[in-house]
């Protein structure tokens, strides 16, 4: 076949092993499940924000001649199943039974032969409303007199969730009170935004009450972080649960949690004896799962004269809708926010972050991000713009003046992060070279005599990402260590069984990569099982970039203990000591005596023949691991965009996109690079067009693709990548982990070169998206200057 | 009602509602789950089949409609055990992540191809712009149509 090239042993420039039954149409999603006698359920929804329930009338529904089952929040009530607990220790409503608190909210569900036939009985439901004041506006929920939302919750009496601070706030008023330039910004909205996977959120239920053994088919980024969670709430006992998740149409965040629609199946199925489907549309996608960000951000920035940057403190308001979902480790309530840092040596710094209830979807996924690392990520790179204007200093000047140094790794943050290692002045000097800075000032320079609005933006990022070290971080109770299981077979082909399920990462290609490299055996030689939690070890699932920096270690760790156990056996086989033994990729051979030797295929062989193992060795090659990280890793990178902006119509055109990443050691080149032109489509999504937005009466504006824009062929660059690579110390085969990097490192850059482009008017900042009416209107009003 | 539909060259009859779109009956009533589906609206274009040799967006077409007519999905694309220059240029180039816009990607290709062999980079994203990719930043995808439009004989040779 033309075109490929030769197989690399470990490492390097593999094809995907995924690709063939995807290009065929023999992917299979959690849609393309038919069982026998399967029916299909639809879910009712809320037409309103904010509304008391007074009754619900499903007699007409439920003798439409294709449904078999109505289900409401009654009837989960007396189940105990009306409320399930979220992510974050909260409640959230499977069914409604007291008030919508959000518009899309469940209220019932309906079960039919079709799924036709299922949404047509929808409209056959009575329900009465009381409609109640609203919260739609963040900054008046706390208002006294505000409409509380929880009011489910005993003793509840406003919409205030939490208060959480990172940092030392005296430490920080210090700074600020001797510092020679103080920066207040105007509030900084991250707004709201959703992850929109192409394949929408479903599942397929099928509870055998004979066995008692329920399989469930779901659109699941974290199979069996579910699994545990439905054995928690329903009282299922966990052995009978199977949760698989086949070929997953993308996640983002956005298949993190557990929604009403698979409990609403898994119920169905237990009423009706049937497998039950429901697949959510395009809306209930948008309007009911799982949003991200949704920060409402306000910076202060301290520095010296010469551009030493000393303090930076943050004060967020957090919108997380009507139930608190949010997805994250339990001690953090705003997650990894407190790497708002950055990439910069400073003396002090403090955040707040006050977290309240609204009418509104809830969710606050990590939308390709850690954990609200790409709020953070987008607050410091744009206080540190506003600084360099302030200051009139190069915006990469700037933070090349201020960057953590090499030699400072490991770097203790003021907020108490342990960046790893990073060599953030080399990164930046590769962005700057591919790019051609000087060369594209000067343009800007002759463009601007001329008339014309060309801007360069550049961000700088650090993530903090591989969630995480158990004696810190859990999701409901659950440590963040994962598992891993290899087999290899007497003929030495192995079989890798990992906790994490790959939405599209290439987890068969690269894990499967992984063994290869440490056994030196052919990747097409291991089968890698994921996505079934009867078939594969315990584990947190996929998010939060935590598969290569977690699951990959599991892997590269079980791998070693093969490779010790291969050293036995040959030891054994060849009639000397372990110690005599030295290692070459795939074979363990005889110092001194090389051409004495044994390959791990005959190892393999050996260890299930008749061969006399030493005393202790058990038969057969296998191995399990369970990786708890030491420390999370730290990737980092320096981008560059470059646009051009009509003064006209308001318009951004992105010309070029420059985006420099340092993920550490990288596994699948390849793979690393369709990961980072992703992250960046959907960057620059966000930084353009992509918003959640509502009414003043909580309706959503933006409930379909004809509303909630992401990017086509036609709004992206022709992306230019380079590399440096800093491995990561602490993990076993430095990789760092990258598939959501460039996702938390664009939105900076394209808003840094919008305002850029726009310095001639005075513009010093304008809000995401970054739309033309919002650049034209900044044009016209001239200065945005933030107060002082 | 009955419907007759020529799918992939072949003849294929199911019954169904009147309103079934194009979509549903190739994936519900004739079981081809390789044409998927993505947002109501015509605007993911995950959809994607060729009706006489055209892209169409088969959530917007009714079954019926397509009575008659030539539908190629892409269960149809490779053809006597040889895969279309096209999936063969999506391996090769990484054009696909998750796989879910990747059959309705691989058909405006195909279409694009047939009537333009030798597309410019710019063609290419213009032929893709209704059809929306979440995982790859397009920049994969028109190089595996680049990729395709410079192997195309070798591979069908």
């Amino acid at each position: 076949m033309a075109g490929t090239t030769e197989r690399p042993t470990g490492f390097g420039r593999l094809k995907r092993k995924e690709d063939p039954r995807f290009i065929r149409g023999q992917g299979h999603y959690v849609d393309d499940v038919t069982l026998p006698g399967m029916l299909h359920g639809a879910v009712l929804r809320s037409p309103l924000a904010h509304a008391r329930i007074t009754s619900i009338d499903t007699s007409a529904a439920q003798q439409h001649p294709k449904v078999r089952a109505v289900i409401t929040g009654k009837d989960l009530e007396a189940q105990g199943l009306a409320w399930m607990p979220t992510l974050s220790a909260d409640t959230q409503a499977v069914l409604a039974t007291d008030k919508v608190r959000f518009q899309g909210q469940e209220v019932a569900f309906v079960i039919a032969d079709d799924e036709y036939a299922a949404r047509d009985a929808l409209e056959l439901i009575d329900v009465d409303y009381e409609p109640l004041p609203v919260v739609v506006d963040p900054r008046t929920a706390l208002d006294a007199g505000a409409p509380v939302i929880r009011d489910d919750k005993d003793g509840k009496s406003d919409n205030h969730i939490f208060d959480w601070e990172a940092g030392s706030e005296e430490e920080c008023d210090r700074v600020f009170e001797d510092a020679d330039v103080t920066l207040v910004t105007q509030e900084i909205p991250f707004q709201r935004v959703h992850p929109a996977p192409l394949e929408t959120c479903g599942a397929v239920a099928d509870y055998d009450a004979v066995t008692g053994k329920l399989r469930l088919w779901c659109t699941t980024q974290a199979p069996h972080a579910h699994r545990t969670l439905y054995a928690l709430v329903a009282g299922l006992p966990e052995h009978k649960i199977q949760v698989i998740a086949p070929d997953i149409g993308g996640g983002f965040g956005n298949k993190v949690p557990i929604y009403p629609g698979y409990v609403c199946a898994i119920v169905g199925s237990i009423v009706t004896g049937k497998p039950v489907k429901w697949m959510e549309d395009r809306t209930e996608n948008l309007t009911s799962t799982g949003f991200a960000r949704d920060y409402l951000m306000r910076g202060r920035i301290a520095a010296d004269r010469d551009g030493k940057i000393r303090a930076l403190r943050v004060d967020v308001l957090a919108d997380h809708g009507a139930f608190n979902a949010t997805a994250q480790p339990s001690k953090y309530p705003a997650g990894f926010f407190h790497i708002f840092t950055g990439s910069y040596d400073l003396e002090a710094a403090y955040c707040t972050v006050k977290g309240v209830y609204t009418n509104k979807a809830p969710g606050g996924v990590a939308y390709r991000c850690s954990f609200r690392v790409t709020e953070a990520a987008y607050l410091v790179e744009r206080m540190v713009d506003l600084l360099a204007d302030e200051l009139e200093i190069d915006p990469v000047e700037l933070r090349m003046k201020n960057f953590i140094k090499k030699e400072q790794f490991p770097y203790t943050t003021r907020t108490g992060w342990v960046y790893d290692s990073g060599d953030y002045a080399a990164t930046m000097n590769e962005a700057l070279r591919i790019a051609g800075y000087d060369e594209l000032r000067k343009e800007q320079a002759e463009k601007r005599a001329r008339g014309e609005y060309m801007g360069i933006g550049c961000s700088f990022f650090t993530e903090t990402v591989g969630a995480g070290p158990k004696k810190d971080m859990d999701i409901a109770g659950l440590g963040m260590a994962d598992g891993a299981e290899l087999r290899v077979h007497p003929t030495g082909k192995a079989v890798l069984r990992i906790s994490v399920k790959t939405q599209g990462q290439g987890h068969e290609t690269t894990f499967a990569q992984i063994v290869a490299e440490e056994l030196g055996i052919p990747p097409e030689d291991v089968e890698v099982v994921h996505g079934d939690t009867d078939q594969t070890p315990f584990g947190l699932g996929t998010y939060g970039s935590r598969s290569t920096p977690v699951s990959g270690a599991a892997t590269a760790m079980v791998s070693r203990k093969i490779r010790d156990k291969a050293r036995l056996i040959a030891s054994a086989a060849l009639e000397v000591s372990p110690d005599d033994l030295e290692w070459e990729r795939g074979r363990w051979f005889v110092k001194g005596d090389p051409e004495k030797g044994q390959t791990i295929q005959e190892a393999a062989f050996a260890a299930h023949g008749t061969l006399t193992l030493p005393e202790g060795v058990e038969g057969h090659l296998d191995a399990e691991a369970v990786y708890d990280p030491p420390n999370l890793t730290y990737p980092c990178g320096a981008y560059i965009c470059v646009v051009d902006v009509d003064p006209g119509t308001g318009e951004v055109k992105i010309r070029r996109f420059i985006a420099v990443d340092d993920c550490g050691v990288r596994i699948n080149p390849m793979i690393v690079e369709g990961q980072v032109h992703g992250g960046l489509a959907e960057g620059v999504g966000i930084a353009l067009m992509q918003h959640i937005a509502f009414d003043d009466q909580g309706n959503c504006l933006s409930g379909s693709f004809m509303d909630y824009l992401v990017p086509s062929s036609m709004e992206v660059p022709d992306w230019e990548l380079g590399e440096t690579v800093t491995p990561s110390p602490h993990h076993p085969i430095g990789a760092k982990g990258v598939g959501e990097s460039s996702n938390v490192g664009s939105p900076p850059a394209v808003v840094n070169a919008v305002v850029d482009a726009l310095e001639p008017f005075g513009v010093r900042h304008v809000d995401m998206p970054v739309t033309p009416a919002r650049v034209w209107e900044a044009i016209q009003h001239g200065t945005t200057r933030p107060p002082q | 009602m009955q419907i007759t539909i020529t799918v992939n060259g072949e003849p294929r009859t199911a019954e169904a509602e009147p309103r079934t779109l194009l979509v549903h009956f190739l994936r519900d009533n004739l079981g081809m789950k390789g044409t998927h589906w993505g947002c109501d609206t015509s605007n993911c274009g995950a959809c994607v089949v060729l009706v006489d040799g055209e892209p169409v967006k088969s959530c917007t077409m009714l079954a019926a409609m397509a009575e008659g007519h030539e539908v190629r999905t892409v269960e149809g694309l490779e053809r006597d055990g040889h895969l279309d220059p096209v999936q063969q240029g999506f391996m090769e180039e990484h054009g696909l992540q998750c796989g879910f816009c990747t059959p309705g990607m691989m058909l405006t290709a195909r279409a694009l191809l047939d009537s333009n062999p030798n597309p410019t980079d710019d063609e290419i994203r213009v032929a893709i712009s209704g059809q929306i990719c979440r995982c790859t930043g397009y920049k994969n995808i028109i190089k595996s149509v680049r990729w395709a439009a410079e192997h195309g004989e070798e591979v069908t040779a």
